[in-house]
């Protein structure tokens, strides 16, 4: 067995037990961690069959930002651990037959592609990962490329429309204001005799 | 094994002395460190005096705002990583085409600017 298959046997132990311990763990939070667990193993599963790129992005953005995403929405909902975990034998036949579903699919997938000369696994590229995504993403994909950048825009604008509130009876600092006073309207110079006081 | 994932295995063998060490400095206390805990070793210490509330409360959804937009952004520069590898190939037809794709974004930048999302009061 090559060092390979034990890498890949090892990261997919981690992932699928990790996978476990988020649907298991008793605290929300502690699923999370496991979840940014898994996401790492994945991204070593994927640096495992050649796609670096995605491994990376993986890590940056599904790591980086959405685990921290799930932390803050854990947080936020102010959970009754307790009250979480009483849904949990109600929900199983729902979520059993999703999973029975996805792999039923998965294994059409797989036997639908083997042993017919043409796999699953698409063809070997030259140079890097990225290198080969870059020559098609802006050129032959240009249409999926500027939709990607409008669901990008519609979502920064949904965030802001939906959770941007302003707050009333605040003091804030107005720069500009600030800035672009003058000396005339903020100081006055009062020429005071010695004795007596300023009217 | 390829030669692209020889390049990788300095970072399998990180992965895997971080790991030894991580599962290690758990370990040794766990075997050797003398146990004696009493109620008061192992209550939450909150200098001096009894802690208030539980410490699980709710945030500022401003934070989730946040995190949100910075996520949009994220996005936005993983979409130019390629790019800067295949700046030779993709010519000027590329440059219009990641132009108008970064326009697009800021236009909403230039949004959330002008309605203050961005400001923390």
């Amino acid at each position: 067995m090559g060092l390979t298959a034990i890498a890949f046997y090892a990261l997919a132990a981690v992932a699928v037990g990790a996978a476990l311990a988020v649907i298991s763990a008793r605290n929300p939070v502690h699923s999370v961690l496991f979840l940014i667990l898994t996401f790492f193993s994945t991204a070593g599963l994927f640096v495992l069959l050649g796609a670096e790129f995605l491994a990376m992005l993986l890590v940056v953005v599904y790591v980086g930002a959405v685990a921290v995403l799930f932390l803050f929405v854990v947080m936020m909902l102010d959970v009754n651990f307790a009250e979480l975990k009483q849904g949990f034998l109600s929900y199983m036949p729902l979520g059993a037959l999703i999973g029975l579903a996805l792999l039923a699919e998965l294994v059409l997938v797989t036997s639908a592609t083997h042993g017919q000369g043409h796999s699953a696994l698409a063809p070997p590229v030259e140079g890097t990962n990225a290198l080969a995504i870059g020559r098609v993403l802006y050129t032959d994909y240009l249409v999926l490329f500027q939709l990607s950048g409008l669901v990008l825009f519609v979502a920064m604008i949904g965030a802001v429309v939906l959770t941007l509130r302003k707050r009333t009876g605040v003091k804030r600092q107005s720069v500009s204001r600030q800035v672009g006073r003058t000396r005339k309207q903020a100081v006055e110079l009062k020429d005071v005799k010695s004795g007596q006081g300023l009217s | 094994m390829s030669a692209f994932l020889t390049d990788y295995l300095p970072i399998l063998v990180f992965l895997g002395i971080a790991a030894a060490m991580g599962i290690g400095f758990m370990l040794l206390p766990w075997l050797v460190a003398p146990k004696d805990p009493d109620k008061e070793k192992v209550s939450a210490y909150e200098c001096g005096f009894n802690a208030f509330e539980d410490a699980r409360m709710k945030f500022d959804i401003r934070f989730y705002l946040v995190s949100i937009l910075f996520i949009i952004f994220d996005l936005e520069i993983a979409f130019l990583f390629p790019y800067a590898l295949a700046l030779d190939d993709v010519g000027i037809f590329g440059y219009w085409s990641l132009m108008t794709f970064l326009g697009v974004l800021t236009v909403g930048l230039v949004y959330e600017w002008r309605k203050g999302a961005l400001e923390w009061e």
